[in-house]
């Protein structure tokens, strides 16, 4: 049974490795140009194209069972909630002369 | 182990699973569950760091510049070839080549020590420049205010981050010396599988941390 698994072949594995190492390249490189407040968006833009590449294939997830990517999902999600409330509560305080 | 009479690489498994298939997908949730627990834990540090960030950009800003962001970049990519050595390691377990899998799950390793090599050069430097968190921070080149706070996050975040690299090179060698003794095989091969989901999240993370901690000063 096992040996229906899905074998994702050493070229993809390679192509990927070597996308990773341009966009870090990428990254650096537009780190260095004054976007102004749009640097932290390109900049975990970037992050988070890497990171799908790789969830989707050095993790697997492109393949796997919905069950995974629902945890992974979840995960994010629960993170999100997290950052929101949170977040949002701080820079939504009225404050009077305060550095919070 | 209770279960060491079961010859998984031949296809066998507990008895209280339906089939091989069954006792490896149950096996990887379990890992995916616990990656979950990682995600949330990590992503708690993350909060903290975006909520400072917006109470003193300016400190966050100067505090970033003093890292080097090279030796980042370098980390990043070693990271990204160990991430990719370890799939290797999955890959020539699932072709039955047990000599590459325990090669690449070895050069993984050695990554893994590069990468630790690098830190600790980094973590030395600024501990003998007085570049510490809370109140410990006696950096004499401080320009801005409150830059404590953010090696605070620094050192919390790159600290867990390097506890998780040395624990994850513990459990490289464990599944390499399983794979040296020809234990797995293209039927069985679900601890490599899940050694490599917890290391490739530990890559994850730091994808994340590069940017925030070494590029901030560049943005």
């Amino acid at each position: 049974m096992s040996g229906d698994h899905h074998v994702i072949p050493f070229k993809t594995y390679l192509n990927i490795l070597l996308t990773l190492i341009a966009l870090t390249g990428v990254t650096v490189w537009i780190s260095g140009i004054d976007l102004g407040p749009f640097s932290m968006f390109v900049g975990m833009l970037v992050a988070t194209v890497k990171a799908s590449l790789v969830l989707a294939y050095f993790m697997h997830l492109k393949y796997d069972s919905n069950m995974n990517r629902v945890m992974f999902f979840a995960g994010v999600f629960f993170l999100l909630i997290m950052f929101i409330f949170s977040y949002g509560d701080i820079i939504t305080r009225v404050t009077h002369q305060s550095t919070l | 182990m209770s279960t060491a009479n079961i010859s998984r690489k031949d296809g066998e498994y507990a008895h209280h699973f339906d089939s091989a298939e069954h006792e490896y997908e149950t096996s990887k949730h379990g890992v995916w569950s616990f990656l979950l627990t990682e995600i949330v834990m990590f992503g708690g540090l993350f909060v903290g760091y975006a909520i400072f960030y917006n109470m003193y950009p300016e400190a966050w800003e100067a505090s970033s510049k003093l890292l080097d962001w090279k030796m980042g970049a370098i980390n990043t990519v070693v990271l990204l070839i160990s991430s990719f050595t370890m799939a290797l390691g999955i890959y020539y377990s699932q072709q039955n080549d047990k000599k590459k899998a325990v090669l690449n799950l070895a050069i993984t390793l050695v990554c893994a020590c590069i990468f630790m090599v690098i830190k600790y050069f980094e973590y030395t430097h600024k501990i003998h420049e007085g570049i510490l968190p809370g109140k410990m921070f006696t950096y004499s080149g401080a320009e801005v205010e409150n830059m404590q706070f953010f090696f605070s996050f620094y050192f919390c975040m790159t600290g867990l981050h390097g506890l998780h690299v040395l624990i994850g090179m513990g459990l490289i060698v464990w599944v390499m010396i399983r794979a040296h003794r020809g234990e797995f095989g293209p039927k069985y091969y679900t601890p490599v599988e899940g050694v490599g989901l917890f290391w490739h999240l530990v890559d994850l993370i730091w994808i994340y941390l590069f940017p925030l901690l070494y590029l901030l000063g560049r943005f």
